[in-house]
């Protein structure tokens, strides 16, 4: 016999059947009856953020460490409009995401009803999907084919927007949820083209100067072991975007490091110097590509990607290949053995290639800003509070950051070995991101250790959610690098606008962070020198604290840049490497 | 370059304005745009006409192609094809002008639709270019209003757009 629900209950029903652990929420008029169906079950968690952007990312941290779609609940009006900023970062950075927003009932929409916003309308450009509920009886359906779109092809966010009367308890409908989705409108591309495949794999073997750049499709389509077989067996160099940072070992001798605005002087070197790009789930980002005219002059460009408008976007790509990571990569290998039939890969030109590189990295590699800013200020680096925080966590701990210069320096310096183990917003590059999203990471890896990496600009930004930690005792270890301004912005106003520090700061006006931190029951620490910061990450990451919130002020150097740096309109390979030369 | 596309697409609320809100969301071009339901309701016929080099033009099918509701995606333009708009258009038509105003409309096989004492609403269809050849040929002065319904257009031979 079929089961007789309400559309609040066939909602969390069916969202319990698609595996779903946690909802993050916030309840409100619109979504009360979805509310009562929550409050009668166990199956799923739902936790109670303080403000709807914030159960965005949550949802977002969630999804992006699992690989799992991350689900938010939010009322109409304002908590739909709050939810978008966090549905803009999924969307920009292709992670599953499902929001679901009460809406007004539907015999007053359109009349500008309480708490009316019409967020399909809102929510159209930020979404890969959306649904208006029209018929209650739908939910399951409209549930499970939401779930598939999100997370299938390139994933994204979808929105389910939920007019009130569908969710009325006393109309009750059959419950039936279906066994799968198929869409005449939606088959994203699996395998590659064969002939393309081994155009590739040729074009390769040929290659004297080849770079591998990496993105986060990579991660999004669970591809890295496939990559590092093949990048390996190759010996070729391998470089990674800000969002593919793990898919390619951190600590391995083949990786140049993250490339672009900030990236390593070899790795924007090689990619410019470079006779082939092999790009894999990238996207030829502005922050990557510089002058898109002047990017890599030399290079034959084989361009993986399961979006095929991703395709020759920015780049006209020589070699397009559609189709998942995981699947191309594979393809890849197996053609590659078939096309060497047990010969040995030439290795002299890879050899005066990786010459080449080294050369790049002994000369200005990482450590070139960094050596340079040593000797100068004195004071407590950013560089040197990663250093720190990536030796008291060997390097394996889940890391999210905010975003602006401390972004970068983690980006730089943790050096991550695992996919899924950084996580930031790049696409968007939302501010406030850092804190929900390590908390959505801790919920999805209890045991595990989540370090949020902020600056007081972003962390001030979602600062609320310290409430929420403290109601679900969430051990996440917060560094500060506090350097008392809008540090990038500052930057870019020294270097570009004659140090004319237009609204970057406001250091008169922050409050304590350790009194701050404490009044919300959490454990605080301020460090102002590297044995003060030494003394204070040992013991944040001790066992006493083990289930605690640690918040870390480091007070650091306030006049100190990331390095290197584009130079505007360039080629990759012009870049400033330190502000003293 | 001009291009014509047509696009099969879901005939759901809420499809045709995220095909609307993407040419202005990339700033891609629309100079017209129809659409209806096909033969078959659940699906619509849009045909757009949009100017663009090469690579913006395969954009708009990539991002097209990447909207859900999106069944197909055809440059008509890639191949022999033909294209029809219709229009209306309201003259001023005075006693001494009508017989000349109805030589004009013969000429474009337009028919008189509709007369008064002073105006005729005249239908016309054919390509784009005809249409506008006969506003030039009638003149803008005299005429008081134009409807036009954008362009039409299908392939030409045995090649068919279905799902």
């Amino acid at each position: 016999m079929t089961e007789m629900l309400s559309g609040g209950e066939m909602l969390i029903r069916a969202l319990h059947e698609e595996g779903v652990e946690y909802i993050f929420g916030y309840p409100g008029g619109a979504a009360l009856h979805i509310y009562d169906a929550i409050f009668k079950q166990q199956a799923i968690e739902h936790i109670l953020v303080r403000h709807e952007q914030a159960a965005t990312h949550m949802a977002d941290g969630y999804a992006r460490s699992t690989g799992r779609p991350g689900i938010v609940l939010v009322t109409s009006g304002p908590g739909a409009t709050n939810a978008i900023t966090g549905i803009a970062t999924a969307y920009m950075d292709s992670i599953p995401m499902v929001v679901i927003s009460g809406q007004v009932p539907h015999d007053v929409i359109g009349t500008d009803a309480f708490q009316e916003t019409d967020m399909i309308g809102v929510s159209r450009p930020v979404v890969k999907h959306s649904y208006l509920v029209e018929e209650a009886a739908r939910i399951p359906h409209i549930v499970k084919e939401a779930i598939y779109i999100a997370t299938s092809g390139r994933p994204g966010p979808v929105v389910i927007d939920i007019p009130k009367d569908t969710t009325d308890p006393n109309e009750l409908f059959e419950y039936d949820l279906p066994d799968s989705i198929e869409l005449r409108s939606y088959k994203p591309a699996i395998k590659g083209h064969v002939g393309q495949i081994r155009k590739a794999v040729r074009a390769l073997l040929e290659s004297k100067r080849p770079v591998i750049y990496v993105g986060g499709g990579v991660v999004q389509g669970n591809a890295s072991s496939e990559l590092c077989s093949l990048a390996h067996k190759l010996n070729y160099p391998v470089t990674n975007t800000l969002m593919g940072l793990g898919t390619f070992p951190g600590t391995d001798s083949q990786f140049l490091g993250m490339l672009g605005m900030h990236g390593t002087y070899e790795a924007n070197n090689a990619m410019h110097h470079a006779d082939l790009i092999l790009a894999v789930g990238a996207r030829f980002d502005d922050r990557v590509t510089n002058n898109p005219s002047k990017f890599c002059p030399d290079a034959t460009i084989v361009h993986i990607d399961v979006d095929p408008a991703s395709i020759s976007k920015v780049i006209a790509a020589d070699i397009p290949i559609v189709g998942q990571c995981k699947a191309v990569l594979a393809q890849m290998l197996k053609n590659l053995d078939e096309e060497l039939n047990g010969r040995e890969i030439d290795s002299e030109p890879i050899d005066a290639w990786w010459e080449q590189i080294d050369s790049w990295r002994e000369s200005f590699g990482l450590d070139h800003g960094l050596h340079k800013a040593e000797s100068g200020s004195g004071k407590l680096l950013p560089q040197q509070v990663i250093q720190v925080i990536y030796r008291a966590t060997e390097g394996k701990a889940y890391v999210t950051s905010d975003v602006g210069q401390h972004q970068m320096f983690a980006a730089q310096y943790y050096r991550f070995d695992q996919p899924r183990q950084w996580i930031n917003s790049g696409g968007l590059g939302t501010m406030g991101f850092g804190l929900p999203s390590a908390m959505g990471v801790q919920f999805a890896h209890p045991h595990s250790t989540v370090v949020c990496i902020t600056g007081e600009g972003s962390f001030m930004m979602n600062m609320q959610e310290l409430s929420t930690c403290s109601q679900y005792s969430l051990p996440i270890k917060i560094v500060n690098l506090n350097n008392q301004a809008l540090g990038m912005v500052k930057q870019w106003q020294d270097m570009q606008y004659g140090g004319r520090h237009s609204h970057s700061t406001y250091a008169d006006s922050l409050p304590d962070f350790v009194d701050l931190i404490n009044s919300f029951g959490h454990v605080g620490f301020r460090a102002e020198t590297l044995p003060e910061l030494e003394e204070a990450v040992e013991l944040a990451f001790s066992d006493k604290h083990r289930s605690d919130l640690v918040f870390i002020d480091a007070l650091i150097d306030p006049d100190e840049h990331i390095y290197p740096m584009f130079v505007r309109g360039g080629a990759v390979n012009e870049m400033v490497l330190n502000k003293y030369d | 370059m001009r291009h014509l596309l047509s696009v099969l697409l879901e005939n759901e609320a809420g499809a045709l304005s995220r095909v609307i809100g993407l040419f202005a969301q990339r700033d891609f071009n629309i100079e017209t745009l129809t659409a209806a339901p096909t033969e078959d309701e659940t699906l619509s016929r849009l045909t757009l006409v949009t100017t663009g080099d090469d690579r913006t033009i395969e954009q708009i099918t990539k991002h097209l192609n990447r909207l859900i509701e999106v069944v197909k995606v055809i440059d008509l333009t890639d191949n022999e094809h033909i294209e029809r708009e219709l229009m209306l258009v309201k003259v001023r038509a005075e006693a001494d002008a009508r017989t000349e105003i109805k030589r004009t409309c013969d000429i474009f096989r337009g028919q008189i639709v509709d007369v008064t004492v002073n105006t005729y609403t005249v239908q016309l269809i054919g390509p784009t270019d005809k249409l506008l050849a006969f506003i030039e040929a009638i003149g803008t002065s005299r005429i008081l209003e134009v409807v036009r319904s954008g362009v039409s257009g299908i392939s030409r031979g045995t090649k068919v757009l279905s799902v």
